[in-house]
């Protein structure tokens, strides 16, 4: 996929949107205003940006309790994501689901997930979907390092494999799993190792550059695509705030992550590369400044004045009615 | 739900439904297959089922009439590959999971408990998750600890899921054409001990609808409730009754999630007494749910205190010495219902 002017914007415009829509979260939540278990994706906005900048509409992800920059970048209505964060009717999903079971099909978007690694195997299944129903549609699994050491990932990729699935297994290398760091519990230096074991080719990314982790996932879902089988990906990257929202970080080295915030943020790397490659201008940049902070305000207002669910919402959408068929 | 469908009443008026004599996984298998040639979005995965058919023979042939694109043989990786259908069936199939033991559901908690049942509720109307999950439950083969127990209770604390229990070949075909066609989660409990009995089965699209259960015999003085190969021993255990002179009504739940609690209530209030019987461990059991929702709703009618028959709360033991011990008897509903009439007689 070539790297027109629309889609550079768009990039910047995704990477900037999660940016700001969790920024203005933690605000949010700070404030007392917003109430849940939020996980935030800071610093990691190129995965999420360069990964689904190669999707379509008729391709899937599955993501993580760190969900809404893949959210974002698959499409899903950030308006409906805020009132969604606030519980209310107009909600992704009315509201029922909240920041970790935030979906939405139509765009492709399978779900954030509670469980870790709970949706690699989602992933899989709609991977299988495509194949069977021949729509030349990619599955993409996004997980985290921590997700490599469950047992769904280690089947997923060896069932997608076997099957040639046109799947896409993205690992978010942060270095920390929760609370613990990655290289005490993962013994390979690089989480790529590990698709040796199921006969899949392996990427490594730079998930702080968005040019690398679109060149990658690009010759990965393009392999997907054409019937070649899955791959797994791993991008180099870096939470830059806490496991959750009030996350006192005790536990990890203060220099660390102002290293990483200092020398590899996404965003400001984006906006160097593109100034000096002349694919925007500075003027481009801070139109998308103004109209994402604009956007997100508007998203906060319009969230905070609609209706909470009425509570006889409760007890719908246990089961689906089952349509009659055949 | 209300009514249970009679002794040998049928969806479709009998003398349009030309019958046959099937086994029970015949039963299944004639479900699967009418579903597979109708709807190309129903295909089956699990362990084994191609080529070796199945663990218990019901997906034998499928391989040569379907091709392997339908018919998944996936490796011994239960977790995934419940998620992997969850997954298909968010996206638009309709996939029938094999899992070879029932005791293997526990490496499906997971994706079934946090994920499949609770897409639709969480995800609102947008989502949809027809999927069956066919697997065998029962002891009564030896077949030792982790090859033998009945865990359907278990689910029954899951809102979201369906739970499904057929006793005859006619239900077997019925409910699984029904749990086809249904766009939930469906958990479909076969028993190893049921798949060679034989017994009329209509022919064509035959559904018996969930949540519905079936009076299977008629009686005014207790009422004994159970499901899955236990509806026949109960059966039997009526008869044995009736020969002592206590005449037992029998109701075989068939569905477990929805149960058919009118059923159940419209016969407690008939008789005055309830046997509940599983062949589950007695604690935290399905008959303790029934017991509740009868103490709940019924209590006034109750001439003697609710009576439970299941297997005792230990792990299934190999030997073939042991295991009826451990698991309900015929015997047992008997004396059970005996001692409910000790004043009396």
């Amino acid at each position: 996929m070539q790297l027109t002017y629309e889609r550079v914007l768009g990039a910047y415009r995704t990477m900037r949107m999660i940016r700001s829509f969790e920024e203005k979260l933690v605000e949010l939540v700070n404030l007392g205003k917003m109430s849940g278990f939020l996980h935030v994706y800071l610093g990691e906005e190129a995965v999420a940006a360069g990964v689904c900048a190669q999707l379509g509409e008729h391709d899937y992800v599955a993501s993580t309790h760190r969900g809404h920059g893949h959210a974002i970048a698959k499409g899903v209505d950030v308006r409906g994501m805020m009132a969604e964060l606030f519980g209310r009717r107009t909600g992704t999903c009315k509201g029922k689901g909240g920041s970790m079971h935030i979906a939405d099909i139509d765009k492709g978007m399978l779900g954030a997930n509670g469980i870790v690694g709970a949706g690699i195997p989602l992933a899989t299944g709609a991977a299988l979907t495509a194949k069977l129903k021949k729509t030349g549609g990619v599955a993409v699994a996004f997980f985290g390092d921590g997700a490599s050491n469950q047992g769904a990932f280690h089947e997923s990729l060896n069932l997608a494999s076997i099957w040639k699935l046109p799947a896409v297994y993205v690992v978010e290398n942060n270095g920390w799993g929760e609370f613990t760091p990655t290289d005490y519990v993962v013994p390979v230096k690089d989480i790529a190792e590990r698709a040796r074991s199921y006969a899949m080719p392996a990427l490594i990314a730079d998930g702080m550059d968005f040019f690398d982790v679109f060149a990658k996932a690009g010759e990965a879902i393009a392999r997907a695509r054409s019937g070649g089988g899955p791959t797994l990906l791993e991008c180099k990257t870096y939470r830059f705030a806490g496991h959750y929202v009030g996350d006192a970080l005790a536990y990890r080295p203060k220099d660390e992550a102002e290293k990483w915030m200092t020398e590899r943020d996404p965003l400001r790397g984006f906006a160097e590369r593109v100034l000096s490659d002349g694919l925007l201008n500075q003027d481009d940049l801070q139109r998308v400044d103004g109209e994402v902070s604009r956007h997100i305000e508007d998203a906060v207002k319009a969230a905070e004045a609609a209706p909470f669910p009425d509570a006889s919402e409760v007890t719908t959408d246990v089961y689906a009615d089952s349509h009659r068929r055949g | 739900m209300t009514g249970a469908a009679v002794v040998g009443q049928r969806a479709t008026p009998a003398s349009m439904t030309p019958m046959r004599e099937l086994t029970y996984w015949q039963a299944l298998q004639e479900a699967l297959c009418d579903a597979m040639r109708r709807d190309p979005a129903v295909f089956v995965m699990g362990e084994d089922i191609g080529t070796y058919g199945g663990a218990f023979g019901v997906t034998r042939g499928l391989l040569e009439e379907f091709g392997p694109e339908r018919v998944r043989c996936t490796p011994i990786s239960e977790g995934t590959i419940v998620g992997a259908a969850t997954g298909a069936a968010l996206t638009g199939m309709r996939p029938v999971v094999e899992i070879m033991f029932m005791d293997f559901l526990t490496l499906t908690m997971d994706q079934l408990a946090n994920h499949a049942a609770k897409f639709r509720y969480m995800y609102g109307p947008q989502a949809r998750v027809p999927m069956v999950i066919r697997t065998p439950a029962g002891g009564g083969r030896c077949y030792g600890a982790t090859h033998s127990q009945s865990l359907e209770a278990w689910f029954l604390h899951v809102p979201g899921l369906k739970v499904v229990a057929p006793s005859t070949p006619a239900d077997a075909k019925g409910l699984l054409t029904a749990a086809l066609h249904d766009d939930n989660p469906v958990l479909f409990v076969e028993h190893k001990l049921l798949y060679a009995n034989s017994g009329d089965v209509p022919a064509g699209d035959h559904r018996v609808p969930l949540g519905c259960a079936a009076l299977r015999r008629e009686g005014s003085d207790v009422t004994l409730v159970s499901y899955s190969y236990y509806a026949g021993v109960a059966l039997a255990a009526a008869e044995e009754l009736a020969a002592a002179g206590i005449d037992a009504e029998v109701i075989d739940l068939r569905s477990l999630a929805p149960l058919d609690t009118a059923t159940i209530l419209a016969s407690v209030r008939k008789t005055g007494r309830l046997i509940c019987i599983e062949e589950g461990p007695r604690t935290g059991g399905v008959s303790a749910e029934i017991a509740a929702v009868v103490a709940e709703h019924a209590y006034e009618y109750l001439d003697a205190p609710v009576r439970r028959v299941g297997a005792i709360d230990t792990p299934i033991p190999f030997s073939p010495a042991l295991e009826p011990a451990a698991l309900p008897q015929r015997s047992d509903i008997v004396r059970t219902a005996r001692e409910m009439f000790a004043c009396r007689r």
